[in-house]
């Protein structure tokens, strides 16, 4: 029986699954670019944009200010209050939502094809216009402190916060990007105004238009949205510099289990060897039940619920992170398992069977990310703002079947290295040795 | 078939354009296991779902958490299945499976493209009836369960907090109990108890099947025929009949104050009706009176008044879960602003909704709910998964495929009356748990 199951796998493993994903360039009379994918059956468009900087532009001493920039563009705009612009949003069933990342600030919209217009003029109005009242700033700034002091006794938090601080300094990475207490405080609406101007500017804007509009359609509906904007924004700032050691970092916290973040350098997206790179992590701590990490930590000693690892690659730094949780006594043993697992990828590689699966896993699963307007348009900003080519998805399976055993054990000997892996523990861990 | 058609037709007379909604199917196997078709064809894709009707809420008293430790251990192996090969073979064929538990149901699932549908139904209709446990099995996944706990509920006072209010909401039902067990009742969880439940539970005429995405009904019917339809049904499935709770005539209130608590709130649920089958207009209702008070914060009643113009909120809101077998809660939400104390913000919170039920619901915004919910209808179609679970969860809590289909329409039925005389019944604190999570310092500076 297991051996038919097992044929069975083969069978169908002989016929890989193809995402096919067909993606038009539009570029509008006044030069605004955008990915587009047409798909009429369902009558909305979700569009996804993205203007590259986030909250790495945050001026100095007003750490958070993109952040909160970002919670107030909903918050009234042109003749419209925060109320009036929520209600006039709700009239026409459209969602709009507005973040703030490290590397970018995002909106994502979706709209109904009845009364798309309209909801690209509210969108417009919002984009171009927004009012920054003080009584909204005042509403925010304490939604978001709120946010700030919570973090300041969570846990994992905690563990993020101070990995980042010894690895990135005073550099923006180094620090929550919704600020400090203080910063928060300080933040004026000129801040804000200044914040605004130089994020929302087309010399880094990136589109994905995905259902029901042509591209004709598309072509106008983006001169409307972004012709208004200022060709550039404020300048980009350096890379980030690693500043970490390896060793064990104890931060002493009133709670059952230990909180653990670890990891050293990790490796850029346009690094020859990000491919194997990325498969690598997927044997070795990927986000399913099947890798060693899961299996060793969790599956065999039970030593904790999760286990992950995983790679950072941002716009101005990379981190190779992982985390785990586990009971006070027992996360020193989760601890050396990990370490362990490091080593022994780095100094004896990865199975060719193990390779195998993993590329049989991260090509199957690759089509399954096109499950919607939304994720589409998504996946295809995140491949404009890496300056990946537009027919990339048909190549990107291969890309990962050419990774060869080789190739992939000679990268983990480079990037995995154990000796400077550093954890950050949060809790009152037992028989741990915290180092420098 | 017609009858969704006509159904879509109707509903978007606000559109201007009519869209073909997904087809949906259904059908029972002779053993009695019920299987929901949603056919989705737009990418070769497919979701694969096994919901039995049995949670947190089935478990004999003293094994609270075996519903969940269960869940965790299916993924334990069966004769022709090694512990843990069920979700390598799907992560080979590039698919992603997890499961889980709720108080009414448990669900095992993957995504996995079209194709290898039978291969996901082999395996899972296998570790139906044949799961194999070794004590070091158990033991190793009980640490697991632990783990969890400790990371999700011990370790978070707010979770805690939760856990404790519910305790104190369900009098008698045993919705009181965590679906991750109490600790000192999951720390002794066996093999033998995990056992006793698979075998009580997990049965054809005890679970659903629900394959969404890329697949025709006639194929998945052969496909459920040839690998669940072969499986007998269990003759002695017990009824569902759980303790009911009996009048609810005092109020109960409860603070729980920890230093790591940095925004204290006030949070209430009140015992409410649910979605019943054939009988959904009381829940339907308060769907709306939810939406009302509590939906988006700058046109909601409670976020108007609470955040917007009194500015004693930096959040308020109101929350309501229509899917339960038995009775559910209704809750209501405040996070004081700076400088308000929880007795304040509780007080501002029940002048709003007494104010509310007084002045009666705001026509325009009541259309506006109402437009925005037939939306969603068309926003739904874009996401199979949702669509999956929406049709499992609510048959797994006894529900028909008929309800599902009706609810929009009941929706869209409420009159601002259903709404008021909703709010009027379900606000009574005899029935109402009233917690306040806050932190030593906050209540110090009340007191003094």
């Amino acid at each position: 029986m297991t051996r038919i199951l097992t044929l069975l796998t083969a069978l169908i493993l002989a016929s890989p699954l193809q995402a096919e994903i067909k993606i038009q360039d539009v570029v509008s009379p006044k030069g605004v670019d955008a990915w587009l994918v047409e798909e009429h059956s369902i009558p909305f468009v979700s569009l996804e944009i993205r203007f590259k900087g986030g909250t790495n532009l945050d001026a100095p001493g007003k750490r958070g200010v993109t952040n909160l920039m970002m919670g107030l563009i909903e918050e009234g705009a042109g003749d419209m209050d925060a109320r009036a612009f929520a209600t006039a949003q709700e009239s026409l069933a459209a969602s709009y939502s507005f973040s703030a990342y490290n590397d970018s600030v995002a909106i994502s919209a979706k709209f109904l094809t009845e009364n798309r217009d309209q909801a690209v003029e509210l969108l417009r109005t919002a984009i171009t216009n927004p009012r920054f009242d003080q009584d909204a700033i005042e509403r925010v700034r304490e939604q978001v402190l709120s946010g700030i002091k919570s973090d300041l006794t969570d846990p994992k938090e905690i563990a993020n916060r101070a990995f980042d601080k010894a690895a990135f300094g005073d550099h923006p990475y180094g620090s929550s990007r919704k600020g400090a207490l203080e910063s928060v405080a300080s933040i004026t609406r000129d801040d804000i105004l200044a914040a605004y101007r130089g994020a929302f500017a087309r010399d880094r804007l990136y589109v994905g238009a995905v259902g029901d509009i042509t591209a004709a359609e598309l072509s106008s509906l983006l001169d409307d949205l972004f012709a208004g904007l200022p060709q550039t924004g404020a300048p980009m700032i350096e890379h980030a510099k690693y500043q970490l050691t390896g060793g064990v970092t104890v931060i002493p916290f009133d709670t059952p289990q230990s909180v653990v973040v670890f990891g050293h350098e990790g490796i850029t997206r346009d690094d020859p060897d990000f491919f194997a790179a990325y498969i690598l992590n997927q044997i070795l701590g990927g986000s399913n039940f099947s890798s060693r990490l899961m299996n060793e930590v969790r599956e065999k000693r039970g030593l904790t619920y999760g286990v992950y690892s995983y790679l950072v690659p941002m716009d101005l730094g990379e981190l190779y992170m992982g985390q785990v949780s586990s009971a006070n006594d027992r996360v020193a043993q989760a601890i050396d398992v990990i370490r362990d697992e490091w080593a022994r990828a780095a100094s004896k590689g990865v199975t060719a069977t193990e390779l195998e699966q993993a590329k049989t896993y991260l090509t199957g699963a690759y089509p399954l990310r096109f499950d919607g307007n939304g994720p589409i348009a998504d996946i295809m900003v995140g491949m404009q703002s890496q300056g990946l080519p537009i027919d990339y998805i048909a190549t990107r399976n291969d890309r990962i079947n050419a990774v060869t055993l080789e190739e992939i054990n000679r990268v983990a000997a480079r990037i995995l290295r154990p000796q400077d892996l550093r954890f950050v523990v949060v809790g009152q861990p037992k028989g741990l040795e915290p180092s420098n | 078939m017609n009858r969704i058609l006509a159904f879509a037709f109707s509903l978007l007379a606000f559109a201007g354009a009519a869209f073909a909604e997904q087809a949906v199917t259904s059908f029972k196997l002779d053993n009695g296991m019920q299987v929901v078709v949603i056919e989705d064809h737009r990418a070769p894709v497919v979701v694969h779902m096994v919901w039995y009707k049995v949670g947190a809420a089935d478990e004999p008293p003293g094994k609270s958490g075996i519903a969940h430790f269960l869940e965790h251990l299916l993924f334990k192996g069966t004769d022709v299945l090694a512990p843990g090969e069920l979700s390598d073979v799907v992560a080979a064929n590039g698919g992603t499976d997890n499961a889980f538990t709720s108080w009414d149901y448990t669900g095992y699932f993957q995504r996995v493209a079209a194709d290898r549908l039978e291969l996901m139904m082999r395996m899972e209709s296998d570790r139906m009836v044949n799961l194999r446990l070794t004590e070091g099995d158990v033991k190793t996944e009980r640490d697991v369960i632990l783990e969890e706990r400790a990371q999700r509920t011990d370790s978070d006072p707010g979770a805690l907090f939760g856990e404790q209010r519910r305790a104190a909401q369900y009098l008698n039902h045993p919705y009181g109990i965590p679906i991750i067990g109490w600790r000192q009742e999951a720390s002794k969880l066996s093999l033998q108890d995990a056992m006793s439940f698979y075998k009580t539970f997990y049965a054809p005429n005890d679970a659903i099947l629900v394959v969404a995405g890329d697949v025709q009904p006639d194929q998945v019917k052969a496909l459920a025929k040839k690998y669940y339809g072969v499986i007998p049904a269990n003759p002695d499935l017990p009824e569902r009949a759980r303790p009911q709770e009996p009048p609810q005539l005092a109020e109960r209130r409860m603070t729980l104050s920890d230093e790591k608590i940095a925004q204290p709130y006030v949070i209430r649920t009140y015992l409410a009706p649910e979605r019943d089958p054939g009988d959904q207009d009381k829940a339907a209702a308060l769907m709306m009176l939810s939406e009302l008070l509590g939906g988006n914060p700058a046109t909601s009643v409670l976020g108007q008044k609470l955040q917007f113009e009194q500015k004693k909120a930096l959040y308020a809101s109101a929350f309501y879960n229509p899917l339960s077998t038995d009775d559910t809660t209704f809750g209501l939400v405040i996070v004081p602003a700076p400088g308000v104390t929880l007795t304040e913000a509780e007080a501002a919170l029940d002048e709003a909704v007494q104010q509310f039920i007084a002045g009666g619901v705001d026509k325009v915004q009541f259309e506006r709910i109402k437009m925005q919910l037939r939306a969603s209808r068309i926003y739904g179609e874009d996401n199979v998964q949702s669509q999956a679970q929406k049709y499992g969860s609510a048959l797994a809590t006894g529900l028909t495929v008929q309800d599902v289909r009706d609810w929009p329409e009941r929706l869209q039925a409420v009159t601002e009356e259903d709404v008021l005389t909703a709010a009027r019944e379900v606000f009574n604190k005899d029935r109402a748990v009233t917690g306040w999570l806050t932190n030593p310092a906050a209540q110090e500076a009340v007191s003094q």
